[in-house]
């Protein structure tokens, strides 16, 4: 079922938590709400669930207006960040909570009951532990039974509220995987939360990079990441290296670096900023192409898949260039040395210096 | 292994106390008690059973005026439980579970009960239903007894009690949150599903707990009670009345099975809420 949210407000007293929202789910989408903390991406699902009551705006379930319905009428499965297991329920009563409590017309039989809370215990790989108490079970565990507990009534959303949020590192990464696999499966349409960049290019088939209750892009995880609209959504999925300078007459010129900006024809001159990532840098012994700068290497990390070597330019300020390490072999930088360095690519912010945040 | 002794040693205590403290304090300890509260309440026992068995069941039940006080007592303290329970559920709630203007002021006035002399409380209703008070034109004018009648009695033992099972509710609901609750409804349960099948789970170790000190509490109102019921014999005492009662007129074998009863119904109290103690987890788990 698509959902589709329309110019939603949500105030705290004067603090705008959501500042006039809209956006798109289609049908079957995994989609990822990211941004960091207070940029309102729960208090926008906690609306979409209906758990919250947005101040203005409204929240269309399949194009039909669900705004002043209550969460309980919405048919929607949530997640939430600490799970919020019934602690005096085992695992198995926990997923049957939701089948048990229907008026008796609408509720399956016991049997029936059983049958699928046990099929959804099995699709979690957890139907050994049926009769666990929560407070026995892991963390990821504990998580996965949330899940099925929330899928148990057959929600036509899911919503997720930072599901990986109080797990480390190593259960993370294979609970996010098992997660985009489930949605493979069974394709229902689901939205999830999470301050963690990689978790949603990783999981997603679109994301919604919000920041400060507004949304700054949406796009598959590729478009955000290659093509970011905005200077927050550059800074905000990965290093960067910001060069700040001036446009103007179709000319960028980022302190040593210049290059053709023909996005801004006219004479008069703005302040803009260039963006690079790390591994958008190269560097050289010597200045062969133009359009660089020269700075010393500081420190060379060298233990991980790339190498990460950290430069200062003249003025002091910092450089990352990430290498290969076929290309670390081959040049081998050391600390102290000068160096020549020159973005490959550059993404040119107009009037963005005070927006970057760096 | 001397060494690993003495670690152990050191682990049970800091620092080790010398005998002779130990067993002053104990000595101390047990003599307080025993002064205190076991050889009173021996003498109760014994001053009830002073005359033999059948003395002591005549004492009970062949006065109709004690009969009388007996079940009214139990008619009294089961009704004020039932509006401690409802009020202090209601009062926990609101309380732990929203915010709103004025609810420093209401957790305050929970514990006014406590602090009020019961004395004082019992003039507050005289004040009030009276035949000279606020409301006493009106009840009179309709017929309705509350001064000098079980209504009285109930509001009185209910009022002196009401701290008890919002007093013991509050923290736990608190602690315990309510996301529980909040996923119950997203779940698809009503209001009434939830509460009903995750709050009172929840807390039902902490409503128990607060229940039983609140029926230890009202069986033995005394001060509120007697300004509120006139003590008319066999109609407005209660039990604790009635001892007292019995005493003024001489009869101490009567005054003292009166007592025995209350007292063997304060016991039963600890036991139950003892054994509710060992069964109690610790707490509620919150992780």
């Amino acid at each position: 079922m698509s959902i589709e949210v329309r110019n939603v407000i949500k105030a705290f007293g004067s603090f705008r938590a959501v500042n006039d929202v809209s956006l798109t789910v289609p049908t079957g989408e995994l989609v990822a709400l990211l941004g960091p903390s207070g940029s309102g991406k729960t208090s926008l699902l906690r609306i979409i669930a209906g758990l919250e009551r947005a101040d203005q705006g409204q929240v269309f379930f399949e194009g039909e207006d669900a705004t002043v319905r209550a969460a309980r009428e919405r048919g929607v499965g949530f997640v939430f960040q600490h799970y919020a297991l019934f602690r005096h329920l085992s695992v198995f009563e926990n997923v049957a909570f939701g089948l048990r409590i229907r008026p008796r017309p609408a509720r399956p039989p016991e049997a029936e009951i059983r049958r699928r809370v046990m099929e959804l215990l099995k699709l979690v790989q957890l139907d050994w532990l049926a009769d666990r108490h929560p407070a026995a079970l892991s963390g990821g565990q504990r998580q996965r039974v949330a899940l099925a507990r929330a899928l148990a009534v057959e929600p036509r959303v899911l919503l997720l509220d930072e599901p990986f949020g109080s797990l480390d590192a190593k259960v993370r990464q294979e609970l996010r995987r098992w997660l985009r696999r489930l949605h493979d499966t069974i394709k229902v349409t689901s939205v999830f939360v999470t301050h963690d960049q990689e978790e949603a290019l990783e999981v997603a088939d679109r994301v919604v990079v919000m920041n400060q209750g507004r949304v700054e892009q949406i796009g598959t995880p590729q478009e955000v990441f290659d093509r970011p609209a905005t200077p927050f959504v550059m800074n905000f999925l990965g290093h960067v290296n910001i060069f700040h300078g001036r446009v103007e007459s179709g000319k960028a010129i980022l302190g040593p670096i210049a290059l053709d900006y023909p996005d801004h024809p006219g004479e008069q001159s703005l302040p803009a900023a260039g963006y690079a990532r790390p591994h958008e840098l190269e560097i050289a012994r010597s200045a062969d192409v133009a359009g660089g700068l020269w700075a010393v290497v500081r420190h060379v990390h060298t233990a991980g898949a790339v190498v990460k070597v950290e430069l200062a330019d003249d003025e002091g300020r910092l450089l990352q260039v990430d290498l290969t390490r076929q290309d670390h072999a081959q040049m081998r930088p050391e600390p102290g040395e000068s160096l020549y360095v020159r973005p490959r690519t550059l993404r040119v912010f107009v009037n963005a210096a005070g927006d970057a945040g760096a | 292994m001397p060494e690993t002794d003495q670690a152990a040693r050191r682990l049970r205590r800091p620092y080790p106390d010398p005998a002779w403290l130990r067993w002053t304090l104990i000595l101390a300890a047990a003599a307080v008690v025993g002064v205190l509260i076991v050889i009173p309440v021996a003498q109760v026992f014994a001053g009830a059973l002073a005359g033999g068995a059948s003395v002591y069941w005549d004492n009970l039940f062949a006065d109709p005026d004690t009969r009388s006080a007996i079940l009214l007592t139990m008619t009294v303290v089961p009704l004020a439980l039932v509006a401690n329970v409802v009020f202090g559920v209601a009062a926990a709630w609101a309380i732990a579970r929203f915010r709103f203007p004025g609810r420093t002021i209401l957790t305050a006035l929970i514990d006014l009960p406590f602090s009020v002399s019961p004395v004082v409380a019992g003039l507050m209703f005289v004040l009030l239903f009276g035949r000279q008070g606020y409301l006493g034109p009106f009840l009179q004018g309709h017929d309705i007894k509350i001064l000098f009648a079980t209504p009285g009695l109930v509001l009185a033992t209910a009022f002196v009690t009401f701290p008890f099972v919002a007093r013991e509710l509050i923290p736990v609901m608190e602690a315990i949150g309510d996301e529980e609750e909040t996923a119950a409804l997203s779940l698809g349960a009503s209001g009434w599903q939830m509460f009903r099948r995750i709050t009172v789970p929840n807390v039902k170790w902490g409503l128990l707990y607060g229940i039983i000190l609140c029926n230890a509490r009202a069986m033995g109102e005394f001060g509120a009670v007697y300004v509120v019921s006139g003590h008319i014999a066999g109609q407005t005492d209660t039990m604790p009345l009635r001892v007292e009662k019995l005493f003024q007129e001489y009869n101490l074998p009567g005054a003292f099975a009166v007592a025995s009863v209350l007292t063997l119904l304060a016991i039963l109290t600890l036991v139950v809420k003892a054994g509710l103690e060992r069964r109690r987890p610790e707490g509620p788990h919150v992780d």
